[in-house]
């Protein structure tokens, strides 16, 4: 039965190889739009994220407070389901890391008006402003700190962007899968139109639909799958040009590769088994 | 082995195509069907084949009721069936062999029984020498007999031909019809649905006209012989 199957796979392919061609490079390009615009947004997130990382809270702790109590507090701070590290900053290392910072001022700066402080990253999902706020006020609860800082306005901005960024990924992502399916399912539809004279010619001998369907399935997803890796090909040529010649990016790690690859077979599958499965209850 | 009861048939758009019409086809029986076109003849092929079903009344084929069977038995009941077509419907990408071989390969059986079966079928309709010719290679009337060739890989019990000389000269009617008639010698019921009276009215065989969806005349009803007189006109 498979060899059977095949063996119409491979017929179907001789009798219109422009057909096929058509085909594929239709849901090359389909799936080329999607994965640009699927490389945006894995970039767009990436600086987003990197952004994000930068999140951190700064507790100044009072001159004079107790080292044993500080270094109590910071085993706790460290048990907090958001936290992810806490550093303690020596006025030595805030003095520092002052003068690299600010170096026109470096020679302005003086360890002792410095206080020591805690640098606390959180971890990632909980970097939004009402956790953040709220670790803030836990920190504040601690008698030797004196203030809290993190930015809250910062925090805030990073927050919508970060919000917008994603609902419009997900909105223009939706879109553009459906576009390619919409466009993938209508060259199948080709492909089974064009054969309609045989597919009736096999249910007269008494093809059951499976048979008939198979080949079709086959079809829909071997083209998927060649129109897949040719769009991978052309993203990573459109990347290549951007990343030597715009600005440096990133490229899809080669497990959403594949999983790209293997979603274009999906869909090639899908639209086959829609479109011959519309024309069959049609006949 | 086929059996109309009370048949009525109405398309959506195009309205009633067959009204109250019953009749039943033997084992072993060869019947004509005429009428002029658009009378419904077809409509009754396909309720036969069932890829119509009746609006009222009860088709029976081979024991299976037409409003009863689910779609995923039709093609085991078309393997019961022969079905042959005033344009061949051959795939022109296929040799006769391979036309004739699709419809046992379809049906799942094993590779090793086909070529001979196959080489069998084409000699019994006198294409021995041709099966490696394409149909485009073939007369109407060799295409024709791949058809036919095909249409008995499975050992019909009823042969369907919807016009079977329809596009094809005298002479090549002569030998189809021929053909049909050694078929039915054998064993294998024929329903040939045809406008050619002369080719009606020199052969003694049933009769079933059909006019305007209704059944105007059926020999075998006027007389029980079976071999009535076939109709004027």
């Amino acid at each position: 039965m498979m060899r059977l199957t095949v063996r119409e796979v491979m017929l179907g392919l001789r009798r219109a190889p422009l057909l096929s061609i058509l085909s594929i490079i239709t849901i090359a390009f389909s799936l080329f739009a999607l994965g640009l615009f699927g490389l945006v947004a894995l970039n767009v997130s990436r600086a987003l994220r990197g952004i994000e990382e930068r999140v951190e809270i700064r507790a100044f702790i009072t001159d004079g407070a107790p080292i044993e109590a500080v270094a109590a507090a910071v085993g706790d701070i460290r048990a907090f389901p958001e936290v992810a590290r806490v550093d303690i900053i020596t006025p030595e290392e805030a003095l520092a890391r002052a003068r690299k910072e600010l170096t026109e001022f470096k020679d302005v700066f003086d360890a002792a008006f410095l206080p020591m402080s805690l640098e606390i990253r959180l971890k990632p999902g909980h970097r939004d402003p009402a956790t953040v706020r709220a670790v803030a006020e836990r920190l504040k609860t601690y008698t030797f700190v004196d203030d809290v800082r993190y930015g809250e306005e910062w925090v805030q901005k990073l927050y919508s962007i970060r919000n917008i960024a994603g609902a419009t990924g997900l909105v223009l992502g939706i879109a553009f899968a459906v576009v390619a399916i919409i466009i993938i399912g209508s060259t199948i539809r080709m492909t089974v139109l064009a054969r309609a004279r045989e597919i009736s010619i096999m249910r007269l001998v008494g093809a059951t639909d499976g048979f008939v369907r198979r080949p079709f399935l086959i079809d829909g997803f071997l083209k998927g799958v060649l129109g897949g890796l040719v769009a991978l090909a052309l993203a990573w040529f459109a990347h290549s040009l951007i990343d030597r010649y715009l600005i440096q990016t990133a490229f899809f790690a080669s497990g959403t590769a594949l999983l790209g690859i293997v979603g274009g077979g999906l869909i090639g599958l899908l639209g086959s088994a829609v479109s011959v499965g519309r024309h069959l209850r049609d006949v | 082995m086929i059996r109309f009861s009370h048949v009525s048939k109405e398309y959506p758009r195009t309205g009633l195509a067959l009204k109250d019409v019953s009749f039943r086809l033997a084992k072993g029986e060869f019947a004509f069907l005429t009428g002029p076109s658009g009378a419904g003849k077809s409509t009754i092929l396909k309720l036969v084949t069932m890829e119509e079903r009746p609006t009222s009344g009860e088709v029976r084929v081979s024991g299976v009721l037409g409003t009863q069977i689910r779609r995923a038995e039709i093609p085991k009941l078309r393997r019961k069936l022969g079905v042959v077509f005033q344009d061949f419907r051959l795939l022109d990408d296929r040799t006769a062999e391979q036309n004739v071989a699709f419809a046992l390969e379809v049906t799942g059986t094993s590779r090793s029984a086909i070529p001979s079966r196959v080489s069998r079928l084409l000699t019994q309709v006198g294409l021995a020498s041709k099966g490696t010719s394409y149909p485009r290679e073939l007369s109407g009337g060799e295409q024709q007999r791949v058809a036919i060739a095909r249409a008995l890989v499975n050992d019909p019990m009823v042969l369907i031909a919807d016009e079977p000389s329809g596009n094809l000269d005298e002479r090549a009617t002569r030998g189809i019809f021929q053909l049909l008639r050694e078929i039915n010698a054998s064993g294998t019921a024929v329903l040939m649905a045809t406008h050619n009276l002369e080719l009606v009215r020199r052969h003694e065989y049933r009769v079933i006209e059909i006019n305007r969806g209704q059944l105007v005349y059926d020999s075998a009803e006027s007389s029980p012989a079976g071999a009535g007189s076939p109709p004027a006109g």
